[in-house]
């Protein structure tokens, strides 16, 4: 095993990148009581969106807030279209249109791209090669962290200190409460949504300026992986979900450094998720639940 | 006679006829013919999510594992029915072996099975797995279920394609060069048969309970159900069908590669399920010959240029596929047969005036 600062590096930067999707994860299940599967292809679209607004060759200060604009728009609308109808149905019903929403998605991506892998624009400054320690990176792997952390603490200000967080913490407390007591609930889980969502599309532009290339699959394993992280942290907390995710970036990147179990990199992750479930279904930080009858 | 009787007679009729077609369009059709292939296709689809249906539609536990029995089940197959010992040579050329008397072999299995053994081996491997991949996992509930079986199939498939056991699984390379069915009807047999039984052990004691499970877990451990037992035989019946479904899924593709059993592939087959309705055996059998179809088939000339000039290219099928399946997702959330079952009685009644119900009580 040759384990170097390099995979530390990109094991950090691949936690943090996992951890912006988690946090969309975490929070729609909190509220919902749902995997939202087409999360992960919200991710995928948001690199696809970018790729396609570079080509018009608009400025950085645009292209970026569109790309944000453009994926927030995406997690509306499916919500809206998708999951709303079936708000009263069981949850499976739920689940299944989840993985239409996610087979659509990759397959409307399929046809757009015409399969080919599509080459990621390079971000200007983001994307330059730095060296620290002696290990060449590029910018993104640095800058990473630093971009989680801080949109963690405004994510939890926003849920702590504003009336939205308090409808937010309240409708996932208590459904059915919580609209009697005047919540409206379909601005809050719009809103979830479009929190989360954001943060995916934050989540592509670093995770694909390390990775160069946008395919229609990219954002499926990916996805699962950030949702293992939320299970991992204990489901429904946002802290949880980053140190989760940041625990499965590093020991993921540990494990692909040895060149005989690198095909189990992926594996790792689901191995992870079982166990967790097995020995501690609440997370390292969540609640307890008690099963009512 | 009643007249249930006579209708199951129909049923019974209309069965064999439709094999006696199949073995007729056997004799008309070339293997590789488009027709044949969706038959064959459609035959070991219908398998696959019957034993899907079992599981989420019957006994209410939402699992998410099937691509990972069957791949299971279709490398087992291809494993032990390579037949001589120059194909073991060219198929595992990167994992050859050298006996103690100096001779090279290729992978470890040195024997091939016949077909019918390796196919029923298939099915138990994947049961045997199943046992154990059930015995942590089935205390899981819904969704936290789910994900927990769609991480032991990614598992495996990772397994599978590692360099450790090449000798056994030729890595990620493909297993090829055994023996498959040409024509269609040994699928429609196979198929057929292990259909028949699952419905079989629905209609028994043992399904029962499971659609008790299905209804309310707390109840039906109220009523005496052992609901762990129950629920591992539910997993594991239906991961035995999934494991000879995915050995008729190997010869129907007649190389195999751990590359396709993916999520995606569950999903699919989930979605087969749904279209037909959860909960019934003969929803899913048309279902997957109608899936099967339209995607292999009668859609394709969406994937031509032209069609609608600009908008038509390859992959407009598949959008418009799903964006279908979204809607019978949405609005149309029984399905196709909801969770009733297709039969000549249910026809006829359909036809007589129904005595209204009473609605007693408000």
């Amino acid at each position: 095993m040759n384990i170097t600062l390099d995979h530390i590096l990109a094991g950090i930067s691949a936690g943090g990148q996992y951890a912006l999707i988690a946090i969309g994860y975490t929070m729609v299940y909190g509220i919902l009581r749902l995997i939202n599967f087409a999360h992960g292809d919200v991710f995928m679209v948001a690199g696809l969106i970018m790729v396609y607004i570079s080509a018009s060759s608009l400025p950085i200060y645009v292209s970026i807030p569109i790309v944000l604009l453009g994926t927030v728009l995406l997690g509306f609308l499916i919500e809206r279209a998708a999951y709303k109808p079936l708000r009263s149905a069981p949850r499976m019903s739920v689940m299944i249109s989840a993985i239409g929403v996610s087979y659509l998605l990759q397959n409307l991506a399929l046809y757009i791209t015409g399969g080919l892998p599509k080459p990621y624009p390079a971000i200007p400054w983001i994307s330059d090669s730095i060296t620290i320690f002696g290990a060449t990176t590029k910018r993104v792997t640095v800058i990473t962290p630093v971009v989680v952390i801080g949109l963690v603490v405004v994510l939890v200000l926003l849920i702590q200190k504003t009336k939205i967080g308090m409808a937010m913490r309240a409708v996932s407390k208590d459904f059915e409460t919580s609209q009697l007591m005047g919540i409206k609930i379909n601005s809050v889980i719009s809103v979830t949504f479009i929190i989360g969502s954001f943060l995916a599309a934050v989540g592509s532009l670093l995770y694909f300026s390390s990775y160069q290339s946008v395919i229609p699959t990219s954002g499926a394993l990916p996805g699962l992986k950030a949702f293992v992280a939320a299970v991992f942290g204990g489901i429904g907390s946002i802290p949880g979900a980053v140190v989760g995710a940041f625990i499965i970036g590093i020991c993921e990147n540990l494990i692909k450094a040895s060149t005989e179990m690198s095909i189990f990199s992926d594996a790792f992750t689901f191995a992870l998720l079982i166990v967790v479930l097995l020995v501690k279904p609440t997370g390292l930080f969540g609640e307890k639940v008690i099963d009512k009858v | 006679m009643n007249k249930k009787r006579v209708c199951t007679l129909v049923d019974v009729l209309v069965i064999v006829l439709l094999f006696a077609l199949i073995a007729f369009a056997d004799t008309k059709l070339n293997s590789f013919d488009i027709l044949a292939k969706i038959l064959q296709k459609g035959a070991v689809f219908a398998l696959i999510a019957v034993s899907m249906n079992l599981l989420n539609g019957f006994t209410g536990l939402f699992s998410l594992g099937q691509a990972g029995f069957m791949l299971l089940g279709a490398y087992t197959y291809a494993i032990f029915t390579i037949p001589t010992t120059e194909d073991r040579l060219a198929v595992y050329k990167y994992y050859t072996m050298t006996m103690a008397d100096g001779t090279e072999t290729g992978g470890l299995v040195q024997f091939a099975l016949p077909v019918a053994a390796a196919i029923l081996l298939a099915g138990l491997v994947a049961a045997v797995f199943a046992f154990f991949i059930g015995l942590p996992v089935l205390r899981l509930k819904s969704d936290y279920l789910a994900i927990a079986t769609l991480g032991f199939a990614e598992i495996l498939r990772a397994i599978c394609q590692w360099k450790g056991l090449g000798v056994l699984t030729n890595g990620s390379n493909q297993l090829r060069k055994y023996p498959y069915f040409k024509s269609i009807l040994p699928y429609f047999l196979i198929s057929g048969v292990c259909i028949a039984i699952i419905a079989l052990l629905i209609r028994s004691t043992y399904g029962r309970a499971f659609k008790a499970i299905r209804d309310d877990e707390v109840a039906a451990e109220a009523m005496g159900i052992n609901l762990t037992k129950h629920k591992m035989i539910a997993f594991v019946t239906s991961s035995f069908f999934a494991g000879v479904g995915g050995a008729l899924f190997a010869m129907y593709q007649n190389t195999i590669q751990a590359k396709p059993f993916t999520t995606t592939l569950t999903y699919e087959i989930l979605l087969i399920v749904v279209i037909g309705g959860i909960g019934s055996i003969s929803g899913s059998v048309i279902a997957s010959f109608l899936y099967i179809a339209c995607s292999e088939w009668w859609l394709r000339f969406l994937d031509a240029d032209g069609v609608i000039p600009g908008v038509t290219r390859n992959g407009f099928r598949l959008v418009v596929f799903s964006a279908v399946i979204m809607i019978i997702v949405l609005f149309f959330r029984r399905g196709i047969m909801g969770d009733k079952e297709l039969s000549t009685y249910r026809l006829l009644g359909g036809l007589t005036p129904k005595k209204k119900k009473e609605v007693s009580g408000k």
